[in-house]
């Protein structure tokens, strides 16, 4: 079937998800963790069988025929991401993920850049993976990392960023949605207010590509970040994106193969631009399976994926604020993919196993973003994340079952 | 529902909601940190000792039912005890968590922990307070975690 056809939600969209076949303590799986990993469609899991059994070979490195077919599938992957970011195919780094995207920045364009007395500044929403690579660049330099505050509702505080931008920021790196609460940041102010004052961004889209369009050029980031599995596709497969002029300015990160133009024991000369950040023989199939999975929602249409996941979103706001003792952790105007929660009397470990038992997948705990845990004075909390093959049973389910929860706790 | 009505016995959910001996010893000759990056549990216990023997304890932190209980009825089975003995409890706790062992006959209260089995996930959550414990009666500097 023709993704064209599959409507968000729709069971013919959701029997394109081969997990969702199974059970779970013979249960339906109802599979609301989507914020922490992806189920992958049935056309990425093909794409990666294809590659394996088709043209699997190294890239960029014989003159063979198969390895010719892996370099032109794994170059194509690339052109294809960067169309659908708006940006060109040199500016598109391959990693094996945000995380490595974030070190990559941290440890080349960090460590040329930020000397001491400097400053890099992030906000109080971030996931680990972007407060410690700046942690470690910054007692490496002297340097220090400043932290835009948030309000109660889990917002950042109006005009902070902009008043913490300092002639003495050399970065500003900030997440588009908060992993923990599902808060939508205005990142494109944020990167035109950076860039009026000569600061470059890093924005963290981790928790933004797979539930409405990124574009770079709109955006006006310098560096963006994201991770494949968190977008439906394989494991192993990430972004960097960084603006040409500074990809070329930044030494390399990791040594090895492909990287380099010429080695000698004397001297070894880089690759251009993203080469020069792809050491080693890359995760191309992971790469492919990404350029498949960012079409393959292309086809479904961001439009109405946003419509239905703000419908569900909304649907499960409702049905928790209703509930006597269930309170929202974080209540954003904007909010995208995430609901967290905390019911009185219950700790949110203890929670997840009764879901987990009646077929519902959350996660519970600090989401990798104790920050902000500590600052709304909760330890963990409740998080349901949504996707593209999420309905109302699955919001239905996961309101009964902490109906049942407190049942089970007397409350 | 049946392992789950097992793991959040009335014993378990009493013990989470008005846990024994909660607080802090001051002064008191030892104590330790133990905490479930995971999770997010923490979990403080100090110690007052009689020679080799915990004459007194108690503990404090925030932490998810299975914990604070574990915890609250640690604190009860153990006073009086010396290291060997607090040793040889654990283990039988340890087993009867870990479904090693069905037969809770001597561990009285604690034998409530036999519920966890059925959900590995949770162990670590029961055996935290005993690991703390024993970090405490080594005088551990260091906090000790589940990882």
């Amino acid at each position: 079937m023709s993704a064209t056809q599959l409507l968000p939600g729709s069971p013919e969209l959701r029997a394109e998800f081969p997990i969702l076949q199974r059970s779970v303590h013979k249960r339906p799986l109802v599979y609301l963790d989507n914020a922490a990993t992806s189920q992958k469609p049935r056309a990425v899991i093909a794409k990666l069988v294809e590659c394996y059994e088709q043209w699997n070979s190294n890239v960029h490195r014989g003159v063979h025929r198969l390895s010719e077919e892996a370099t032109e599938h794994y170059e194509g992957a690339r052109q294809r991401i960067a169309r659908h970011l708006g940006a060109n195919t040199a500016e598109i780094v391959f990693t094996r993920g945000a995380t490595e995207s974030i070190n990559l920045v941290a440890q080349s364009f960090g460590r040329a850049q930020v000397q001491a007395g400097d400053e890099v500044l992030v906000t109080a929403l971030e996931h680990h993976s972007n407060i410690v690579p700046w942690q470690i660049l910054c007692r490496e330099r002297g340097a220090k990392l400043k932290v835009v505050p948030i309000t109660d509702a889990g917002e950042l505080v109006e005009g902070a960023f902009a008043s913490m931008l300092t002639p003495r920021t050399r970065l500003a790196a900030f997440t588009w949605v908060s992993n923990a609460l599902g808060t939508v940041n205005p990142v494109g102010d944020m990167c035109a207010l950076a860039r009026a004052r000569g600061v470059t961004t890093l924005v963290d889209a981790c928790q933004a590509v797979q539930h409405f369009p990124v574009n770079v050029q709109t955006l006006g980031a310098d560096f963006l970040v994201f991770s494949g599995h968190k977008v439906y596709a394989p494991n192993g497969s990430g972004v960097l994106y960084g603006r040409r002029a500074l990809l070329e300015a930044m030494p390399p990160w990791q040594g090895g193969g492909d990287m380099i133009a010429s080695v000698t024991f004397e001297e070894s000369t880089w690759n251009h631009v993203p080469h020069k950040f792809e050491a080693g023989t890359p995760d191309y199939p992971a790469a492919v399976g990404l350029a498949c999975a960012l079409e393959w929602l292309n086809a479904i249409g961001f439009d109405a994926i946003a419509a239905h996941e703000q419908t569900l979103l909304a649907a499960t706001v409702e049905a928790l604020r209703s509930m006597a003792g269930v309170k929202l952790v974080g209540q954003p105007a904007q909010r995208s993919g995430v609901v967290s929660f905390a019911v009185d009397g219950i700790h949110p470990h203890d929670l997840a196993t009764v879901l987990d038992r009646m077929g519902v997948a959350v996660r519970a705990g600090h989401h990798c973003a104790q920050p902000v845990m500590d600052r709304l004075g909760v330890p963990a909390t409740t998080r349901a994340s949504f996707s593209v093959f999420n309905n109302m049973d699955d919001v239905n389910a996961l309101a009964q079952a902490v109906r049942e929860a407190k049942r089970l706790f007397g409350l | 529902m049946n392992e789950l009505d097992d793991l959040y016995q009335e014993m378990i959910l009493g013990h989470a909601r008005s846990p024994r001996n909660f607080g802090t010893l001051k002064p008191c000759d030892r104590s330790a940190n133990g905490h479930n990056p995971l999770c997010g549990d923490r979990i403080a216990v100090y110690l007052r000792m009689n020679g080799r023997a915990v004459s007194e304890i108690a503990f404090d932190g925030a932490g998810c039912a299975i914990c604070t209980a574990s915890a609250s009825l640690m604190t009860d089975a153990v006073k009086g005890l010396e290291r060997e003995a607090i040793d040889r409890v654990f283990e039988s706790v340890h087993n009867l968590a870990t479904g090693k062992s069905t037969d809770g006959g001597d561990l009285g209260k604690l034998a409530v922990f036999s519920g966890v089995s059925a959900f590995p996930m949770r162990v670590k959550c029961a055996t935290l307070p005993w690991h703390t414990l024993q970090a405490a009666l080594d005088s551990n500097a260091t906090p000790v975690t589940t990882e």
